[in-house]
């Protein structure tokens, strides 16, 4: 043994350290207790100790999608690595890149069904971009460096390394990430520009174009976004965004139609639906926006960009697929545009946009705003308006009712804000996702926005946030009901409310106090305020315990199995069976 | 009548990989979690210095679902390349087979002499059976095995199917 080799866990901190990690989220067990140890004898990476894997991958996905950075999750072998499952899909699904270390059994026990043993790589092959099982200590430095290039290049993801306890121990040489190059993956980062010239020519002849963006626009920088807005304003397209492009172009253009899809603004989904010419930018035509395939956008002619060839002609099939990053495509496509002084036909152009306003007159978000009680969305508005002043907003969600009306009703003008789970649909998210990012930027406001179902998959975390001091505010849309769940009960099941009503909740104010937080709460429409005024001013974590409409359902609504143009605005368009069998069916 | 982008072809692809443990259980977990079809596999280590395995892979689906898997196929982080050999032009495809056919007197005879026709080899016989070995494309061999049906066929063993393109053609090393 030379005198510079490493032990394998020095190696992993020195890797982490090189690649630029100052946080850590973990929790440990017997299988990384090496690794421990060398965090014990070093200041330069922070760990953050959670109370539950899953809330550790959550709160490194805040961290990532926040920052634009690789979040870092260490947790032990066996259970530990099956707690963290759920988090990896939801990053998988959510294109983030995370680079989780899971402790193994040593190799000489690996298949002899050891304590705390788990086949991790063989259960995380399919919710991660790729893993690693590391037996060789030799290997290790360069399979860290390789994991966190594959998880921030092309489109992003987690990428597990399974790390048994044996080569934690053994010693090599550390190998440094500059020396490290990718034999096999490479994407294309440019797109072809023969292609995008075409796709300007396209653009240049439509009558009825729109812009459709989505979270590919976010995972390509926030330069990505400000060439956005400008491909937006240079070209005078309306401009739709998905649930995770929010921000990408600022909601106060002019030009944005709102978020689309199954509970998007009627303007937006009408737009989808009348199209003549559609640019897709970093979107990948998810069930949630098409609706029902065989009427989606039935004419128009489809240009796609998108770093992940997959995604391309996957669900919809489109006329012109470009392969490459969104901002150097975007970038490539104003040049052209500009430099050929394209410009669509301008009497058409107005037209369009006369029809998209008179779209807009409909008021798709409006609700009954002379209610006595507490309507959700007015609560939503109240916090968008009431946190508009401070500095740094960042919002984090669940996943449910309360989660479509933050993307309704909370406006967002910068990227990077806006953090909740789309493709997977975690509840339990957004608390745990609110630490990441509240630890990313400790003088920002962070709120969770919740739902009182949700808030409980991941409250464990609340002890967390007390341990190192971190005032993330919960806002907890509390209905008593697993909303989402009750109003599709309402809508295909006659009402039938089977198990979605929380017939025993905790009392969330002595709650939040008994984990050391501040628990506040509002019963009336005239305390929404003064709660929302005390929680911002409170430098601790909050929960605020928002007692809303209980049987309000979100709207507008595209039900399943219909499409675009067939949206109902609220309770009086449910009465002639909306669903159709074959939409009872999808989910 | 089915429309052309609902019809199911059959495809051929090659895939070069890193010879490492789990890219064997990547693809296939690929296909089952996609819902994709497997006609045959066959994979096998080609060139040792660069620790690289050659997978071919027979599958069939619509025109899109093609392309999906060979999308998918090429966001593997362990793979080199994809080719669509059924797509990209002329290839020969070979497989191997080993038949085994029990059976006297005249059946046996019989057998013997099929295979002299389709080139096939005895490499193992008894008193009562033969182990022929045949070699080619997927058709002669299903040709081959359906003769020996009814002169005493009792087990196959096949290789599946193994690709390269025609001419001087190299398939993509990345």
């Amino acid at each position: 043994m030379s005198k510079n080799q490493m032990s394998g866990a020095q190696i992993l901190l020195k890797a982490l350290a090189d690649q630029g990690v100052d946080v850590v989220f973990g929790y440990p067990g017997g299988a990384v207790l090496p690794i421990y140890d060398e965090f014990f004898k070093q200041n330069k990476i922070r760990h953050i100790l959670v109370r539950q894997e899953g809330g550790a991958v959550h709160a490194a996905e805040g961290y990532a999608r926040s920052t634009g950075k690789v979040g870092v999750v260490l947790v032990t072998s066996g259970p530990g690595a099956t707690n963290a499952v759920t988090g990896l899909l939801d990053a998988m699904m959510d294109s983030v890149p995370l680079v989780c270390i899971c402790g193994q059994v040593p190799t000489h026990l690996i298949g002899n069904d050891a304590f705390q043993e788990a086949d991790t790589t063989g259960i995380t092959r399919p919710c991660t971009k790729h893993n690693y099982l590391v037996k060789n200590v030799d290997n290790l430095a360069r399979r860290i460096h390789e994991a966190f290039y594959v998880a921030k290049s092309g489109r992003p993801g987690p990428v597990v390394i399974d790390f048994p306890k044996d080569v934690m121990m053994g010693h090599a040489d550390y190998v440094p990430p500059a020396k490290v190059v990718h034999k096999s993956y490479k994407p294309q980062i440019k797109g072809d520009l023969a292609k995008i010239e075409q796709a300007v020519k396209i653009m240049a002849g439509a009558k009825k174009p729109l812009i459709y963006a989505g979270g590919g626009v976010i995972n390509s920088g926030p330069g990505a976004s400000q060439l956005l807005t400008q491909l937006v304003q240079a070209t005078d397209f309306p401009c739709t965004l998905t649930l995770m492009g929010l921000g990408a172009l600022a909601a106060s253009d002019k030009h944005f139609l709102g978020m689309l899809g199954m509970h998007g603004t009627y303007e937006a989904n009408m737009a989808m639906h009348d199209c003549d010419v559609m640019v897709c930018v970093g979107a990948r035509f998810d069930d949630r926006v098409t609706g029902r395939l065989d009427a989606f956008s039935p004419d128009s002619v489809k240009i796609h960009i998108d770093i992940d060839p997959s995604s391309i002609n996957k669900n919809v099939h489109v006329d012109l697929g470009i392969v490459g990053d969104v901002g150097h495509v975007l970038e490539d496509m104003i040049k052209l545009w500009k430099s050929g002084q394209k410009r669509a036909d301008e009497k058409a152009m107005k037209s369009w946009w006369k029809t998209i306003n008179k779209w807009r007159e409909r008021k798709s978000l409006d609700y009954d705003r002379a209610a006595k009680n507490i309507k959700p969305q007015y609560a939503i508005e109240r916090l968008y308006e009431l946190t508009k002043k401070q500095n740094e907003v960042y919002i984090t969600t669940e996943v449910g009712q309360h989660q479509m009306w933050a993307a309704q009703h909370f406006h967002f003008e910068r990227p990077n804000r806006w953090m909740t789970s789309g493709g997977l649909g975690t509840m339990g998210y957004g608390l745990p996702a609110a630490m990441g990012v509240q630890l990313a930027h400790p003088k920002a406001l962070v709120i969770d926005i919740a739902g009182e179902a949700s808030i409980l998959m991941n409250i464990q975390e609340m002890s967390t946030l007390v341990q190192y001091n971190l005032p993330v505010k919960v806002f907890i849309l509390n209905n008593e009901y697993m909303g989402m769940v009750r109003q599709w009960q309402e809508l295909l099941h006659g009402g039938r409310y089977a198990e979605s009503h929380m017939q025993a909740l905790p009392d969330f104010v002595k709650l939040a106090e008994a984990f050391g937080g501040v628990g506040l709460r509002a019963e009336k429409k005239e305390q929404l305020d003064d709660v929302i005024g005390e929680m911002i001013e409170c430098d601790r974590p909050v929960i605020a315990d928002i007692c809303v409409d209980k049987l309000e359902s979100c709207y507008p609504m595209i039900p399943s199995g219909a499409a675009h143009n067939e949206m109902i605005f609220g309770p009086e368009d449910e009465t002639d069976d909306p669903v159709t069998e074959d939409g009872m069916v999808l989910v | 009548m089915t429309p052309i982008s609902e019809l199911q072809n059959t495809h051929t692809m090659s895939v070069l990989v890193d010879n490492e443990p789990g890219v064997l259980a990547r693809v296939i977990g690929l296909f089952s979690g996609r819902g994709y079809n497997i006609e045959s596999l066959t994979v096998a280590e080609i060139d040792v210095e660069e620790n690289l395995s050659r997978i071919t892979i027979v599958t069939s689906g619509t025109p899109m679902v093609i392309e999906q898997i060979k999308a998918q196929l090429e966001r593997l982080v362990p793979i080199h390349g994809v080719n669509d050999l059924t797509i990209e032009g002329p290839h020969v495809e070979r497989e191997l087979a080993l038949v085994k056919v029990l059976g006297v007197g005249e059946k046996r005879v019989e057998a013997l002499r099929i295979a002299d026709i389709f080139r096939a080899r005895a490499v193992d016989s008894t008193n009562d059976s033969f182990i022929f070995e045949i070699v080619g494309d997927t058709g002669k061999l299903n040709a081959f095995i359906e003769l020996m049906v009814p002169l005493g066929l009792i087990d196959v063993s096949r290789t599946g199917v193994a690709a390269i393109a025609r001419g001087t053609v190299v398939m993509d090393h990345d």
